[in-house]
């Protein structure tokens, strides 16, 4: 196959990775975007293979790596939970991050082609930039791992003077980049790029560790962004357009994506990156003391009084929550809604933007449980229709149903929008406890004289109300 | 403390304070009960239940009021029982301050304490668990229905049976207050055909959903006054309600009034004409009765037949179900006691600083606070709504949310300019051709990104990450390059590097786009 071919190749693979994604606009039509996507790369996978830039002595090299991480991967793609999404998709973009490492090490140690002048620069800048933002997406990638795992705590860390140190980090990373563009050799590059690479680890594990809890679908979806940006950085490196597209498409995704995350938050990007909000740490002493407490009484309702209150409704709206994910409550959710369906009542589900630790996380979880998505709507599209609404179960969520983002202007969370569940006649919260949410604000709305509290594992309760449902 | 709870003397009066399940629920509060001999008896609640609940028995009249602290009563004290009363003692109920001015002087020269369950701030929604006058109205709409259908020869709903067929009764409720609409989901319960009407036009939602119909008057006019009540309308509209009345009094079998305005004689909305042109023996239930009724030839306390019509006009229709408005009225005063008692020590508080409280205290310690200063107008919403907007649009409209400023956008586009300059007086040929795909790339990215739709956020995620696994071309083109073994090219450690590289992208594409498949398969309609 002769070049020309192969970038024509890059180009169709081009085209199929923007179908793939436009395909996505629609239920309908997402999973031929996937198959877009999968013939993309496959075609832009084959073409690389049988090109000019591959030596038929490299096959094999190539079918064996293709056969072990693909085993890998299918295998993984398999087994994982539907709850432990967030989790595989943090680990697969620490993946990609540690790739783009790899590959800037070996284009820089890759003598073969001699660059000159302003073209040498310029490529030891991409080298740079890539091996810099693939060693971020790595190391953050890994902690958000973990953070979503469990295995480390939600908490956000925070070092005293972390911005001061990272803003050092930056300088230390710029001093030794021209240290490293004035190097004269690969011996003497190396050191530069090494403790380039180890201060960029070091950032991605600080960043994200101050992060909380709450705010890891900003993190998700900005670690999604820089691994497309690091394929985009790869793509100038070796000067290959199709990383570059690829690249610039994933990565824009992934900062719409944060974008969307931080609007539905009402906090700016910046502001999350730096950290320190979520994790429930230091709950923001109130200024005005006692005057903002919420006032009245918590009124708890037992499993069979919730069915009650659901058999007698004539529409529901259930509003999940990251609560929901851990206790794995989805089918039983799902057995709730046909069952309340067939009896007339009109079941639906409402959304927020940030529900769960991953951006679209309920829906995917309501989708494995067979909840038709046309009866899952989003915040915007629901939201009028509270006042209609006989009863909203709100499972395992806290600040996103929290009234004082609308009515208390010093709350931490004024100005997120949220779901007004408080207009409906009855609501109904379930709650392992009265514990905060992950903000650390009250919430006024369990104090309402229409809200009654359901306290206890979120599966274990619904199961009962199911029960007393069928019964 | 104790709380003592007389029986009833107005005549006809069958309704008690307090019941015993709330006899119970006060006793836990620290609270001692007495009731006088028979309070119950007439609400069919026996002396015997209220001593098994915890209460004790007084004799008779005066023991009861000497012997306590706080008087829970129904209706307004008369003269005699005031007599009885002691200085330092709190009295609640119904006392309506505003029609009795000598019932309130005579307390106040007692030096007591009066609530007035009656001067509730209704728009505090804290207070609606303390509401009597909705509880009550609530059950005089429901018995309005059982006394016109008492007096109504037909059935309510329409049936067809083998003695022939049966139309369904029309049901007319003027006024959808909390008693026209219990009334309006007690006549659709039965099966009646319901039609309403109120001035203020934001109830029709809560008519239709009791299963009434809601008939609007033609003519524009906003009819809400303060407070949940309506307010006297002008005479253009008051011209075009009457026509809306006349026509559906030829229609309807039954006409229930509630219509009622705050410190004013009921509006007269049904007039003799209207009566005579009912069919024969329809019903009119006129709930504003003892206000002067809704309805010209009202009696009030009588039901009269006029025209072949029969009009009810009964003053005590939650009277008429005692048991079940005394149950809900002393579960009122029993939330009441609990706002009056934080502590849960059986020692009450009246705490002026509550605004609830302040409304209700119409006397204090002999001195007349009544009524009330109003209250602070409810807090305007914060800019929440706009909020909500901006983000509609910035979901939706590609992402800029309303244009940006002339300032903002000329520094956006300066700074534009000034790196690309930069770029273009600096970089090769061979980089701009890059770049440029690059750049365009990145906004097709946006475009296309802002098009999928918020439920297929994960599955986008995952599928970009499959996606980036196209750094794989980075490792594939370096495993065996043609130039391999040139200029000193270390091969083998490239070659590992590579070979790693591919391992771990592939991971990412197979298991990428697997898993994004798993996840779409799941979305079905």
């Amino acid at each position: 196959m002769t070049s020309s071919l192969a970038t024509v190749a890059y180009i169709g693979a081009a085209i199929l990775f923007i179908l793939s994604l436009g395909g996505l606009s629609n239920p309908e039509t997402s999973r031929r975007g996937n198959l877009y996507g999968v013939v993309g790369m496959a075609l832009a996978v084959l073409a690389t293979i049988v090109g000019p830039r591959v030596a038929a002595a490299g096959v094999p090299w190539i079918v064996a790596a293709l056969v072990i991480g693909g085993g890998i991967g299918l295998y993984a793609a398999k087994t994982v939970k539907m709850t432990q999404m967030p989790e595989l998709v943090a680990l697969m973009h620490s993946l990609v991050g540690l790739a783009a490492c790899l590959v800037g090490f070996a284009s820089y140690v890759d003598t073969s082609i001699q660059y000159t002048g302003v073209e040498k620069t310029i490529h030891e800048v991409e080298i740079y930039i890539g091996i810099l933002i693939g060693a971020v997406t790595f190391s953050g990638s890994l902690i958000a791992f973990g953070k979503l795992n469990g295995k480390i705590g939600g908490k956000p860390l925070l070092l005293p003077a972390r911005h001061w140190l990272n803003l050092a980090g930056l300088l230390v990373v710029v001093w030794f980049g021209r240290e490293f563009i004035n190097a004269h050799d690969v011996q003497s590059g190396m050191t530069p790029l090494i403790v380039m690479t180890v201060i960029a680890l070091l950032f991605g594990v600080h960043m994200v560790m101050a992060i909380g809890g709450a705010d890891m679908p900003v993190v998700v979806s900005m670690l999604n962004s820089y691994s497309g940006w690091a394929a985009a950085a790869t793509g100038f490196m070796l000067g290959n357009d199709l990383l570059i597209v690829t690249g610039a498409l994933v990565g824009s995704s992934g900062a719409i994506l944060s974008y969307i995350m931080c609007n539905a938050m009402n906090r700016n990007f910046i502001s999350v990156i730096a950290g320190g909000f979520g994790g429930g740490a230091p709950a923001a002493p109130k200024a005005d003391g006692a005057a903002a407490e919420p006032q009245g009484e918590v009124v708890p309702v037992s499993a069979t009084d919730t069915a009650e209150l659901l058999r007698d409704a004539k529409s529901v709206i259930i509003v999940p929550g990251y609560g929901m994910a851990v206790a794995q409550a989805q089918h039983t959710v799902n057995e709730i809604t046909r069952t309340l369906r067939d009896k007339g009542v009109t079941v639906r589900f409402g959304i927020h933007p940030v529900a769960g630790r991953m951006p679209g996380h309920m829906n995917v979880l309501l989708a494995e449980a067979k909840v038709p998505y046309d009866i899952v709507l989003e915040m915007d599209e629901i939201n009028d229709d509270f006042p209609d609404t006989d009863v909203v179960m709100v499972i395992g969520a806290n600040d996103i149903v929290n009234p004082a983002a609308q009515d208390d202007p010093t709350s931490p969370i004024a100005g997120m929008p949220v779901l007004e569940v408080w207009k409906a006649r009855t609501s109904i919260v379930m709650k392992r406890s009265m514990a905060s949410g992950y903000a650390g604000v009250d919430n006024p709305l369990f104090y309402k004289d229409n809200n009654r509290m359901l306290f206890g594992d979120a599966k274990k309760m619904l199961d009962e109300v199911l029960v007393a449902l069928k019964g | 403390m104790r709380i003592g709870v007389p029986k009833e003397i107005y005549p006809g009066e069958k309704r008690v304070a307090t019941v015993p399940d709330v006899v119970t629920k006060l006793v836990k509060l620290g609270f001692e009960v007495v009731v006088e001999q028979g309070a119950g008896a007439l609400a069919d609640l026996s002396d015997e239940a209220y001593v098994e609940a915890g209460a004790t028995v007084a004799p008779n009249a005066a023991a009861l009021w000497s012997g306590s602290d706080i008087v829970f009563k129904v209706r307004a004290p008369t003269a005699d029982e005031v007599a009885l009363m002691h200085e330092g003692q709190t009295l609640i109920g119904f006392l309506w301050p505003a029609q009795n001015p000598d019932l309130m002087q005579q307390l106040a020269a007692k030096k007591v304490t009066a609530l007035s369950i009656d001067a509730l701030p209704r728009t505090l929604s804290r207070a609606q668990k303390m509401d009597a006058l909705t509880s009550m109205a609530g059950v005089s709409g429901y018995r309005a229905v059982v006394e016109a259908a008492n007096a109504f020869g037909r059935f309510f709903n329409g049936q067809i049976t083998a003695a022939g067929k049966v139309p369904p009764a029309k049901v007319f409720i003027a006024g959808a207050g909390v008693a026209g609409l219990a009334a309006i989901g007690a006549a659709a319960s039965l099966g009646a055909i319901v039609r309403a009407n109120d001035t203020r036009a934001e109830v029709a939602d809560q008519v239709v959903s009791l299963g009434g119909e809601f008939v609007k008057v033609d003519y524009e006019e906003e009819g809400s006054g303060g407070g949940g009540y309506a307010k006297v309308m002008s005479e253009g509209f008051q011209a075009a309600q009457r026509e809306m009345y006349a026509q559906q009094a030829r229609e309807v079998d039954i006409i229930i009034t509630t219509a009622l305005i705050p410190g004013k004689p009921a509006p007269k909305l049904i007039t003799a004409e209207m009566v005579q042109s009912m069919k024969p023996g329809s019903v009119i239930v006129d709930m504003a009765a003892e206000q002067g009724g809704n309805c010209e030839l009202t009696e009030p306390g009588k039901a009269v037949v006029k025209h072949g019509v029969t009009i009810v006009g009964y003053t005590d229709l939650a009277s008429r179900m005692a048991r079940q408005s005394s149950t809900l009225y002393g579960t009122n005063l029993f939330r009441l006691t609990e706002e009056l008692c934080k502590t849960k020590d059986g020692v009450i508080n009246v705490n002026m600083q509550d605004d609830a409280i302040r409304g209700l205290t119409v006397i204090k310690d002999g001195e007349i606070t009544w009524p009330a200063p109003p209250l602070p107008a409810a807090a305007p919403k914060p800019a929440a709504k706009p909020v909500a907007a901006a983000e509609k649009k910035s979901a939706h409209g590609h992402g800029s949310s309303g244009p940006m400023p002339v300032k903002t956008l000329a520094m956006v586009f300066g700074l534009g300019a000034l790196a690309f300059w930069a770029i273009g007086a600096y970089a090769p040929a061979a980089f701009l051709g890059h770049f440029t795909v690059f750049v365009l790339a990145c906004f097709i990215g946006y475009m296309v990104v802002w098009n999928v739709t918020p439920a297929l956020h994960t599955p986008l995620m995952s599928v970009t990450n499959a996606i980036s696994s196209i750094i794989v071309i980075g490792a594939l083109v370096q495993i065996l390059p043609p130039e391999a073994g040139t200029n000193g090219r270390p091969d083998q450690l490239i070659q590992w590097l590579a070979f790693a590289g591919i391992v771990l992208t592939a991971v990412n594409m197979f298991g990428g786009f697997a898993v994004t498949r798993r996840m779409l398969d799941m979305f079905r309609k």
